[in-house]
């Protein structure tokens, strides 16, 4: 049906969003590539030069890179956990019938439009700080000693805040999946006399397993780049405590301005990223065929 | 084909579902209460019940300048929106009325440059900006938030776009409409509240965005995801000040957020979940 004109005019109107896209995908990673593959200080150039694969060597043996692989992996890994059986679990919950259930779901829904520094900053000031916060005062209340946790637990204290923010997300595409699950199928399995655990296993979990898979690959995506979070409550420390990979690159990066090593670090994100990617998009892709 | 359901039943089921949702609201509640506290009251304890003090508005604004930052937010989160709308309307078309062998390819590597981490471009984009100037400006930012979400646009617009059922086209093309009266009077009308889904989420993920916002200004194009930021090493009593200022922040774009509820699961899932 499509003419050589309207072929030519869809490729035109298309151009501009590729070659956006591409020029900004491909031209900063080259730079970063490039970068990794050299001595490059912008406070001390005279040593500038082609230094092979040692700032992946240096990154590699620096202590505090593993650990920041290491913690990258737990915040993503346990804020996934939370959400996902949280988020299933509110689902359920919200899905029955009750008084003012849309007044619920804006409560719910609500952390995830609040923008990530505030939200670290209100949990870090008004909830978790060990004088004035909310969980010393209940502490207190009961006789207890109020915990320091950013000095303590600051890995803990993070995920607490960034699975907050992402609970809302996964409940809010769960529900979505499970109020489109056939009321009919539900009531003939009622009526089989399914119970509520059965039905839950062998009707509803099938059911939402696509949303299930959705939420984990987008979550992944941004989990992996948690930021700001980090910046405004623990600044990566005590020491490298709380440190993740972005963290991490942006130190050396913008703070250090060892650049070759940041870009070596970067390129190592990449890699991780593309990993997950790989699945992400095939989980997508499936769904596109439809 | 209603259910009986027991009263007793909805009675527990409410109440569970309050006492949840209000659990998880309570950060954003207690700040907007803080937020009318003096700043003696605000460290006095556990309380729920403010003086009702607006004197931390009125600080915000006197001490740090508060307007210019939400001036910047809004029109930061509003250009880069309108930017993407205008480049990615095209080929979301495009790709939905005259799709080719490449459409699914170029949709999935689109998708693709969304899961580069920023952190392994921050230094080349952070030396583009600094040799051309960008550093610090608005064009530079507005550009940059553009093109992160410009995949998710033209994916959205993308699954709006693909419900047009493409007979109407066909008619009115039999009917010897021109191509610029199609788009006028066929297209518009039934395009325009996936335009404005797709502008209302975009927006708000513009408005939160919290890493290139946050490194690639300092005063003058700063956000106030770089103006809350700033309060991460605080000089003297600031909680309630804090307090205005988040409630400041967030009260806009939570609203939006609201009414977005449907399009956010659409346009974050690239139309998986609908």
């Amino acid at each position: 049906m499509a003419t050589q004109q309207t072929r030519s005019l869809a490729r035109f109107m298309m151009a501009p969003s590729v070659v956006l896209l591409f020029v900004w995908m491909i031209v900063p990673l080259a730079f970063t590539l490039w970068f990794s593959f050299q001595q490059y200080n912008p406070l001390n150039p005279i040593r500038d030069g082609f230094v092979g694969f040692s700032n992946y060597a240096l990154f590699y043996s620096n202590p505090a890179f593993l650990q920041s692989i290491l913690n990258t992996l737990i915040l993503v890994a346990s804020v996934l956990l939370i959400t996902v059986i949280g988020g299933i679990l509110l689902a359920l919950l919200i899905d029955q019938p009750m008084w003012g259930q849309g007044i619920v779901r804006i409560l719910v829904i609500s952390p995830f439009f609040v923008m990530p520094p505030v939200a670290a900053l209100v949990w870090k000031n008004m909830i978790m700080h060990p004088q004035y916060g909310v969980f010393a005062d209940i502490a207190r209340f009961f006789g207890g000693q109020p915990i320091d946790w950013f000095g303590q637990y600051p890995m803990l204290a993070i995920i607490i805040i960034v699975a907050w923010q992402w609970l809302p997300f996964a409940t809010l595409i769960l529900l979505t999946s499970l109020q489109s699950l056939d009321g009919e199928q539900k009531e003939a399995a009622e009526m089989d006399g399914a119970g509520f655990v059965s039905r839950f296993i062998y009707l509803t979990l099938p059911h939402m397993s696509r949303a299930i898979t959705v939420v984990i690959l987008i979550q992944t995506i941004f989990l992996l780049s948690v930021y700001a979070e980090i910046l405004v409550t623990t600044n990566g420390g005590p020491g490298y405590a709380s440190t993740n990979l972005p963290f991490l690159v942006y130190q050396k990066a913008l703070l250090e301005f060892k650049i070759g090593q940041a870009s070596a670090g970067g390129i190592i994100a990449v890699i991780l990223a593309n990993i997950v990617a790989f699945f992400a998009m095939r989980a997508v892709g499936k769904n596109l065929d439809k | 084909m209603a259910r009986a359901v027991s009263t007793q039943h909805k009675t527990i089921a409410t109440a569970a579902a309050w006492i949840v949702a209000l659990l998880i609201f309570f950060p954003i509640l207690y700040t907007i209460i803080t937020s009318f506290k003096s700043e003696q009251e605000a460290i006095q304890g556990f309380n729920l019940f403010p003086s009702g003090t607006t004197e931390s508005y009125t600080a915000v604004e006197a001490q740090s300048g508060y307007f210019k930052f939400f001036l910047n937010s809004v029109f930061l989160s509003v250009g880069s929106t309108i930017l993407a709308l205008l480049v990615a309307i095209p080929a979301a078309w495009s790709m939905a009325f005259s799709p080719g062998k490449w459409t699914k390819d170029i949709l999935m590597w689109m998708l693709s440059t969304k899961m580069m981490p920023a952190v392994a471009v921050l230094f080349p984009i952070y030396l583009i900006f600094r040799d051309t100037g960008l550093l610090d400006s608005r064009i530079g930012l507005m550009i940059m938030l553009m093109l992160i979400n410009l995949p998710i646009v033209v994916w959205m617009l993308y699954t709006y776009f693909r419900e047009i059922p493409g007979e109407i086209l066909e008619a009115a093309r039999m009917d010897g409409a021109s191509l610029w009266n199609e788009i006028v009077y066929v297209l518009t009308p039934m395009a325009v509240p996936g335009i404005a889904s797709t502008m209302l989420l975009n927006i708000i993920l513009a408005w939160n965005e919290a890493f290139w916002t946050i490194r690639l200004t300092t005063t003058e194009a700063a956000p106030l995801t770089a103006f809350i930021s700033s309060f991460s090493s605080p000089q003297g009593l600031f909680w309630a000040k804090l307090s205005a200022a988040s409630t400041l922040a967030i009260a806009p774009i939570l609203i939006m957020g609201w009414f977005s509820q449907k399009q956010l699961v659409r346009g974050l899932t690239f139309g998986a979940v609908k």
